[in-house]
């Protein structure tokens, strides 16, 4: 789960991370009555979505004055901010943050991610930042500072120092450095985060250092132990069917193509999908419907998947161990009662139960192709799709 | 002979008068599983599935001699009870549990290297269908009638996929000596190497199918692994060729997110490393039969 920076920043503040004076506006009015309460005599207004490049993208202004606050926060609310990152759709802007602009005189780049080779927390750095940490990996791999946290005893003060030292900063500067470090860990250890980005952390040219940019990403996994930040949720950024998806237990991901898929497990989804384009298609989505599936859960996967428009013909194909072969079948039957489903579909059911799926399905007297293998499943579907887009 | 599991291993059930418990542990039994009893905190001392049920899974282990314990205990609670089944020196943990936070996780492996390596318990999951050695036992949630016994040694991330590729080698008479679902988690406990350093020692296994997909280091990491120590031959798959960079597939672990996590970038790692890559998720089933056939199984041989 993402959320928005100065969501973030007002989490880490709390953690002892030191960020800019600034504050969250819902309207060109509340953007300028924060500039009273920051102080200072040039603001900065950034577009709140759940995508970096937004400088690039025109997301990111420098106000003189405060008419020039007004003129920004106006221009960018209501608005849809395409970067780089966004897709063409781009993202809505609903928040601007509204914070002091200060005179810069270095940008760093830190980064705290749960990584996979260690199984422990890494805390990256870098002494230029701005750029993104791949474009960084890959032009000076040898400049980035790595340090690893062992979980037993969390991470330590040297290790905080090594790392500010290393980035080259003044003595001054190591204790406020530190401070953005150890912070951003406790943060990341007690919030259950995956991911803590600086990008960059600057220093002033008062010789201040503050966490100028900053992304924090959370585990789903764990937010039923972390309800204030499960509510930081934004649904506005998310995409509407993906969120609906998460509501019923299932799992969306919208794609491209137009064959729907619904399939059980995450994997056997991914070598559908694979199938599929082996086979000629192109998948419209990803979708797992999980374990234990009931009729009601897979009545829903059809409405999802039948709300692209894009869709011309739809697999399922359930391999049950935890499901039932006869609960899928029922919950297809159910759902085509529900739903009208104007495309061709074709079903294929193997493991608990499948003579007793496969019997419910061809006894319905309703016009499903049925499958017996993932190739022939895989064919028929591409085409009954090609038929229809023929017909 | 199999690995980590046979009809002889004790096993408990933590979790077992739940739903799933009981509906899974019934499947257990019914194939031929030792289940020797339960744990359900609160509930020591009944019987359920004509198993006695324990309070603690010390006390499980003193009362049955348990070495081996299935965890299908709700999310919130599945590293505590990973930890205590440690605590109480089973050998063999399977958690089939999904959604463990991935910090859970990080603690539960720091917990695990507590003990010598002679008696730590060895993890499998969670987020898995567990393991089964085909026509022996099973501990998992897979259906355990598409396993024919044989001689492909099987470790998938995903469990789906992995009952797709066992139907298939089924199909066309090849079978498992045992299957081993490692998990879709970012952090789990057994990796793939762990697994096929055990496929490598079983004399009865001759060949071994390794099924990965999208994100993470463990299949380059098992890629070198089987170049540089396995003397078997090892068919790959990697699943997720469609897959956008960046979006989580389901699977926590799923995601493009580094370099070398895409499925393409994997199976040419594969590729390289002297593995027999599948050329598409329905071949699974031939690709192990060829890889078979370049080395004539024992019986064949007894037979010339």
């Amino acid at each position: 789960m993402d959320i928005h920076e100065y969501q973030a920043k007002e989490l880490l503040s709390g953690f002892g991370v030191p960020v800019p004076k600034g504050g969250v506006a819902y309207s060109a009015e509340q953007a300028v009555y924060r500039t009273t309460e920051i102080g200072g005599s040039r603001w900065v207004v950034k577009a709140q979505i759940h995508s970096g490049a937004r400088g690039k993208a025109g997301g990111v202004r420098l106000c003189p004055t405060d008419a020039d606050v007004r003129q920004a926060a106006k221009d960018l609310l209501g608005k849809v901010l395409v970067t780089h990152q966004t897709g063409p759709e781009g993202l809505p802007v609903h928040r601007v943050l509204v914070e002091q602009a200060l005179p810069i005189e270095r940008e760093l780049y830190v980064g705290l991610v749960l990584d996979r080779k260690h199984e422990r927390i890494v805390v990256v750095a870098h002494p230029h930042g701005g750029m993104e940490i791949e474009e960084i990996a890959q032009r000076e791999p040898a400049a980035i500072l790595r340090e690893v946290v062992e979980p037993a005893v969390g991470m330590r003060s040297f290790q905080a120092r090594e790392l500010a030292f290393g980035l080259g900063l003044g003595a001054q500067q190591v204790n406020e450095a530190m401070a953005a470090v150890l912070g951003a860990y406790r943060a990341f250890r007690d919030l259950d985060a995956t991911m803590v980005e600086f990008n960059p952390l600057v220093v002033t040219e008062d010789g201040h250092v503050l966490a100028l940019d900053v992304k924090m990403s959370f585990d789903d996994n764990a937010m039923f132990r972390r309800p204030n930040v499960a509510e930081l949720r934004d649904y506005a950024q998310e995409d509407p069917r993906e969120a609906e998806a998460a509501e019923h237990g299932l799992n969306y991901v919208a794609l491209d193509g137009d064959i729907g898929c619904i399939i059980n497990g995450a994997g056997l989804a991914m070598a559908t999908m694979d199938m599929i384009q082996h086979s000629g298609g192109e998948p419209a989505n990803f979708l797992d419907i999980g374990g234990g599936a009931s009729p009601d859960r897979v009545a829903a996967a059809f409405r999802l998947v039948l709300s692209d428009r894009n869709v011309k013909a739809i697999l399922v194909n359930v391999f049950a161990g935890i499901n039932r072969c006869d609960w899928v079948a029922e919950g297809v039957l159910q759902a085509i009662r529900e739903v009208r489903v104007p495309v061709p579909l074709v079903v294929r059911l193997a493991g608990t139960n499948e003579d007793e799926g496969r019997r419910i399905l061809q006894q319905s007297g309703l016009p499903i192709l049925t499958a017996a293998t993932l190739s022939e499943a895989a064919e028929r579907v591409v085409a009954a799709r090609n038929a229809g887009a023929a017909a | 002979m199999s690995i980590l599991l046979d009809e002889t291993t004790r096993v408990v059930v933590q979790g077992f008068t739940g739903d799933k418990g009981t509906f899974h542990a019934k499947e257990m039994i019914a194939y031929g599983t030792n289940v020797v009893g339960g744990v359900t905190p609160g509930k020591g001392g009944t019987t359920h599935l004509g198993r006695p049920v324990f309070h603690t899974v010390k006390e499980a282990v003193a009362s049955t001699g348990a070495a081996a314990s299935l965890i299908l205990v709700p999310a919130p609670f599945c590293a505590d009870a990973i930890m205590e089944a440690a605590d109480a020196s089973i050998r063999l943990v399977v958690a089939i549990t999904d959604g463990v936070p991935a910090q859970d996780m990080m603690t539960v492996k720091r917990y695990l290297w507590r003990y010598s390596k002679e008696r730590r318990t060895r993890l499998i999951g969670p987020n898995c269908a567990g393991l089964i050695s085909a026509g022996k036992a099973m501990m998992g949630i897979m259906p355990g009638h598409i396993y024919a016994r044989g001689t492909v040694g099987v470790v998938t991330r995903s469990g789906t996929l992995g009952y797709e590729a066992a139907s298939q080698m089924k199909a066309l008479g090849v079978g498992v000596t045992t299957s081993v679902g490692i998990g879709g988690d970012p952090i789990n406990g057994s990796s793939f190497v762990d697994v096929l350093a055990l496929f490598e020692e079983d004399p009865e296994t001759e060949a071994v199918m390794m099924i990965g997909e999208i994100g993470g280091p463990q299949e380059a990491e098992a890629a070198v692994y089987v170049k540089e120590h396995m003397t078997k031959p090892v068919i790959g798959y990697v699943a997720g060729l469609t897959a956008p960079k960046g979006r989580r597939m389901g699977h926590a672990g799923a995601i493009i997110s580094a370099f070398g996590d895409t499925a393409a970038e994997k199976a040419e790692i594969m590729r390289s490393a002297g593995l027999i890559v599948a050329p598409s998720p329905a071949e699974l089933g031939a690709t192990a039969a060829r890889a078979l056939g370049r080395k004539p199984s024992r019986q064949v041989m007894v037979q010339q």
